[in-house]
């Protein structure tokens, strides 16, 4: 998407150099979602598609209540439902899974592609379609997989935190949407702020280990939840109990970059000796067919 | 509607959704709002969180409003009664009802005739061959004043809170248990929370929706909850009420405008054969006050129903024809949904206009629906979108198998646009009338409800003064004084509901002053008159547009009290009053119940507070004028006398397919005046072939049948499913995502299976029993995944009162089965 000014940016995928510093007064946002307030009723989903423009082909009921089935380039959020037998009493747990925007996100260390992914200075980390080369590491980064590779294009695509609308200070679409204010936006530490008093009302209620989830292992997070259950992220559909980058990733930050850079570089003087010798590649009918057909 | 009018005197939400937001405990049962209604949703959530609510669901399934409960109950579907009897009975026998506020504000301590009784599961009166009650004797001593008698000691055992007692004995937490499936232990935690509001310091506000009125029995269950709330004190205080969620954005428009066919606009009676004269249909509408001083507001019928008359029929309208009376059709029985698809199927109906009704998806037993369909000669279908009426002829195989060939009706599709492509108005369901502004112009030829009518009317019109007929005067006759007659604005129609003055009318002190000027806007219904000076379409709206503009363009936000009493933000029947009844959130000498729910109280002069008072302004707390100023008691009805057809009392009756026998009186199983068209009886099915309690309802990815033709909705619930409990599923071998196949005695259908811990195996009578839930919303036309309709499946029966079909609870089979044909299999 990329809809922030460059001048914004705070980091860039495979990029050394160091970021503009001229704008430095940006507020950290946050999307705060409190479960415990969640009635499923998919209007976020509704406003996401609407919004970013977004459709996705029509499913089939796969013997749950959570439509489309996965995330997917075409649906960047989702509500997740989850029976939980609580020593006799029944709880529905409806999480809305997404991109949770990590301080430290493993998908734009992942990222091969200079500035395919940018985190801007208020937090938000977004990729940068024309950049994107869609090898999917950022897949293999992500601690909580959310990216996905479209197949039509071979972009990686995942939610933006609606960075066009904040950028002029709206609320992203899903916390618009939103009729029980389940989903709360605004800067980080007013969201932290809400969802003290949240935990309050849920201890009064019952639930002794209510919490905010906002895990240090990717250094928090710009997407928070608030959960009855906070011992127990993963009752939630799976939610990390403590999400960590891939060692992977963090390796291939570190001593093996450097060598793999190496072979990119080795590639492309080979690439550019088989365009001497041979020409450029040229797409055949059945290529433009085969085409047609993915994008279909 | 059929069941709070006969107890408050107005059939509607008694508080409004910003309301929700007071309330202490709040008890959704008979409704699923967060899945029908999650916007106004939100004061629930609101309550929870300013006012530290509690919310306590009652359902056969965990809904999404269940979700975030803080209590949860299940029950068997139409069982309903039986729980809220027995929650009575809680209160009552440990002395948790508001004793002052019951005994000033309801009808307990009346005396009821000595010839009323109940035995054996019927109360006196009935005749098993009409399947009807006589109901003289379900009434008051009345004394030799003309009142009715009353004991303020209640030590008369023919008081009616002495009959309800002795009503309700029979209703122990473990007669509820074994009729409803409610583990013991949560039925009484729930009665703890609800008791808790019986004392004027706490408030209860009580959500339902089609849950409780489609049984056989919808508006007993109703009832239930009106005279609980009435023993609790819960009526005409913040953060109270009986409130009706209506489906659609104007459901209660309709019904103020005469949606029952023996109504006419703002609840007056369309006449029925037995009055044939203008005398006899006044008659019975004098209702004189029943206790000395009442106000028993329905005394000024004659106003509102002349200035009716004198909207709907103009100068023809005068004192010498009785008003037009003879323009009015009367009617010999009431033509609710399931009457006219059985006049179809009988083949009685040569034509029908189906106006925003999908009657193929929505009717029960759509098979009926089918062959009623067949046999017209022409069908008119006016909607915005394609729906399967239209296309009813259409084979689909098994999703609508119909010989196309054999069809002879004649099908006329006039396109409708869209509510956002007119102008008009919505009243939602807390009365408020709100005009909406058009926001695009409709698609294609499409053209608006009011146009499209109003095409029809002009050509009839025309049709009749050019070739007579045997009756053509209310036809030629009827006022049409719009500026473009074939095309009126919802402004003048609005304008027409509120009212006209017709004549000056002048201070009867001072003949020379005018009080009001002909051809002004009526400003309120109080100013309406019976001698044809006036005219009101619809009296309860009378006051939403006057000489000081429309007002319910009026959008402001100020709400001086913060308990969401917005005065100035549209125009609430009647009178902008937000909480009906609302002098009752005052004691007896006009003090507060609590400062926590003070509302409406006497300052030494006249009563004030942040709503307009819903009575007299001035008239003092020594008079003993009653609250409930509709009713000639001038008080609530806790014994309804005969105003309800099944009973003043409600009792538990069996939905008309159930897997056991009543318990409480074997021979009378299910609801004994219910009707029953002669060919349905036989389509009721039994427990040995259909084992499993079926229930049915709307999903809040959808809106009802026209959702499914729209992209988004289908790509967030695609596909008809139904919900299992575990425990069948396994017996039966059906995992997630399998097709089932679910039969009951009208037909069967073909679906996804949702295998769910959200669905309960109830022990009923001390055997397991598996309750299986089907949404609606799919069909064979639109954009979803086509679909069996799940109305293959209900019953063909409804409500005794106004015959609102059964579609709640029903006895079904599941099986194991294959994708249909035509179906992708994933």
């Amino acid at each position: 998407m990329a809809t922030l000014q460059s001048l914004d940016i705070k980091r860039r995928s495979a990029t050394t150099e160091p970021p503009p510093h001229v704008r430095g007064n940006a507020i950290e946002v946050a999307k705060l979602i409190d479960v415990s307030k969640c009635i499923g009723c998919k209007a976020c989903q509704a406003a996401c598609l609407e919004w970013n423009d977004l459709r996705e082909e029509v499913g089939y009921n796969t013997g749950v209540y959570d439509n489309p089935a996965d995330l997917s380039p075409a649906t960047w959020t989702l509500m997740r439902f989850t029976e939980f037998d609580n020593k006799g009493n029944l709880e529905w747990l409806i999480r809305k899974d997404g991109c949770m925007h990590c301080e430290d996100p493993g998908c734009l260390k992942a990222c091969p592609a200079p500035g395919a992914i940018v985190q801007y200075q208020n937090g938000i980390v977004d990729f940068v379609s024309e950049n994107c080369i869609g090898c999917g590491y950022c897949v293999k980064g992500c601690p909580f997989n959310i990216p996905r590779i479209s197949q039509a294009d071979n972009k990686a695509y995942k939610c933006t935190l609606c960075s066009d609308r904040v950028a002029v200070g709206q609320a992203p679409a899903c916390a618009k949407a939103c009729p029980t204010q389940a989903i709360y936006f605004g800067s980080k530490d007013d969201m932290i702020a809400h969802a003290e008093e949240r935990i309050v009302d849920l201890k009064e209620r019952g639930y002794a280990n209510a919490g905010l989830y906002d895990p240090k292992g990717v250094g928090g997070t710009h997407v928070m939840y608030v959960l009855h259950h906070a011992d127990q992220p993963e009752l939630y559909a799976g939610l990390p109990n403590e999400p960590r980058i891939s060692r992977l990733v963090e390796l291939w930050k570190g001593g093996t970059k450097p060598l793999a850079l190496a072979g990119i570089g080795l590639a492309a003087v080979v690439g550019f000796f088989h365009y001497i010798v041979k020409g450029p590649n040229e797409v055949t009918e059945e290529d433009d067919e085969r085409a047609d057909q993915i994008n279909r | 509607m059929a069941s709070l009018a006969p107890t408050f005197g107005r059939g509607a939400m008694t508080n409004h959704w910003n309301d929700i937001k007071n309330a202490d405990v709040i008890l959704v049962m008979g409704g699923n709002p967060a899945e029908a209604h999650p916007c106004g949703f939100k004061w629930v959530t609101e309550a929870k969180a300013h006012n530290k609510a509690k919310l306590i669901v009652v359902d056969p399934r965990f809904t999404r409003s269940a979700a975030v409960s803080d209590l949860y109950a299940p029950l068997r579907p139409g069982t309903d009664i039986a729980f809220l009897l027995g929650v009575m009975r809680h209160i009552l026998t440990n002395d948790k009802i508001h004793t002052e506020y019951v005994k000033a504000f309801t009808n307990a301590t009346f005396i009821v005739r000595e010839g009323f009784k109940f035995e054996n599961g019927l109360f006196t009166g009935y005749d098993e061959t009409k399947r009807d009650y006589a109901r003289g004797e379900w009434e008051y001593e009345i004394g030799e004043d003309g009142f009715a008698k009353v004991d303020p000691t209640l030590a008369n055992p023919r008081c009616v809170l002495n009959l309800l007692k002795a009503h309700v004995e029979r209703y122990t937490p473990e007669t509820v248990e074994k009729i409803c499936g409610t583990p013991k232990d949560k039925f009484l935690k729930i009665c703890e929370h609800v008791a808790s509001t019986g004392n004027g310091e706490r408030s209860m506000t009580s959500l339902y929706a089609l849950g409780w009125t489609q049984h056989s029995h919808g508006a007993q269950n109703i009832r239930c909850m009106a005279m609980l709330q009435l023993l609790l004190g819960n009526m005409g205080v913040p953060g109270g009420g009986v409130n009706a969620l209506r489906g659609h954005a104007n459901v209660q428009g309709i019904t103020d405008l005469g949606l029952l066919t023996t109504a006419l606009p703002g609840y007056l009676a369309l006449p029925s054969q037995a009055e044939a004269t203008y005398a006899d249909h006044m008659k019975t509408r004098r209702f004189k006050p029943l206790r000395p001083g009442q106000t028993s507001f329905w005394q000024n019928y004659e106003k509102f129903f002349v200035s009716f008359q004198k909207a709907m029929f103009g100068q023809a309208a005068t004192k010498e024809n009785d008003w037009a009376y003879d323009y009015l059709p009367k009617w010999d029985t009431p033509y609710d949904v399931l009457k006219i698809v059985d006049t179809m199927y009988e083949g009685k109906l040569n034509g029908c206009i189906a106006q925003g009704l999908n009657v193929l998806m929505a009717s029960a037993h759509k098979g009926k629906a089918l062959q009623g369909l067949a046999k017209l000669k022409w069908l008119v279908v006016i909607d915005p979108l394609e729906t399967e009426t239209a296309r009813f002829w259409e084979n689909h195989g098994e999703f609508n198998e119909i010989d196309s060939a054999k069809v002879q009706t004649e099908v006329i599709q006039l396109p409708a646009c869209t509510v956002a492509e007119e102008e008009g108005t919505f009243t939602n369901s807390g009365r408020n009338i709100q005009w909406h502004w058009k926001a695009a112009n409709g698609a294609g030829e499409s053209r608006s409800d009011l146009e499209i009518m109003a095409g029809i009317h002009t050509r009839l019109r025309a049709l009749y003064a050019k070739e007579g007929g045997a009756f053509p005067d209310p036809i030629v006759n009827l006022s049409w004084n719009y500026a473009r007659p074939e095309a009126p604005s919802a402004d003048e129609v609005l304008r027409e509901l509120n009212g006209y003055v017709l004549e000056d009318v002048k201070d009867p002190q001072d003949p020379n002053k005018v009080l009001m000027r002909a051809g002004t806007l009526v400003p309120g219904f109080g100013a309406l008159r019976a001698d044809g000076t006036t005219t009101s379409g619809c009296w309860i709206y009378t006051g939403c547009y006057t000489e000081a503009g429309n007002m319910t363009m009026r959008r402001s936000t100020d709400d001086p009290t913060g308990l969401g009493v917005y005065q100035n933000w549209g125009f609430v029947w009647p009178a902008n009053r937000r909480i009906l009844y609302n002098r009752a959130s005052a004691d007896a000498s006009g003090k507060p119940w609590s400062t926590r729910k003070k509302y409406i109280a006497w300052n030494g002069s006249r009563w004030t507070g942040p709503d307009v008072p819903d009575y007299g302004p001035t008239v003092k707390p020594e008079a003993s004028v009653g609250p409930f100023i509709m009713n000639p008691e001038g008080v609530s009805r806790l014994f309804t006398r005969g105003l309800m057809r099944d009973g003043p009392f409600p009792e538990h009756y069996e939905p008309f397919e159930s897997p056991v026998a009543n318990s409480l009186h074997e021979k009378v199983a299910s609801n004994p005046v219910a009707r029953v068209f002669k060919e349905d009886w036989k389509e009721f099915g039994k427990a040995d072939k259909f084992p499993y309690v079926a229930t049915t309802y709307r999903l809040t990815e959808h809106f009802h049948y026209w959702t499914k033709t729209h992209l988004i909705n289908a790509i967030l619930q695609p596909e008809l499913f139904a919900e299992l409990p575990e425990a069948l599923a396994k017996e039966k071998g059906i995992g997630p995502g399998d097709w089932v196949r679910i039969s009951s005695a009208r037909g069967a259908i073909k679906c996804k299976a949702v295998v769910t811990k959200r669905l309960p195996t109830l022990t009923i009578h001390g055997k397991p029993t598996h309750v299986v839930g089907i949404p609606i919303h799919y069909g064979f036309v639109g954009t979803a995944r086509k679909g069996h309709a799940t109305n293959t499946l209900t019953p063909f029966v409804g409500d005794a009162n106004v015959n609102t079909p059964e579609y709640k609870a029903f006895l079904v089979n599941v099986e194991k089965t294959t994708a249909p044909a035509g179906a992708p299999s994933v």
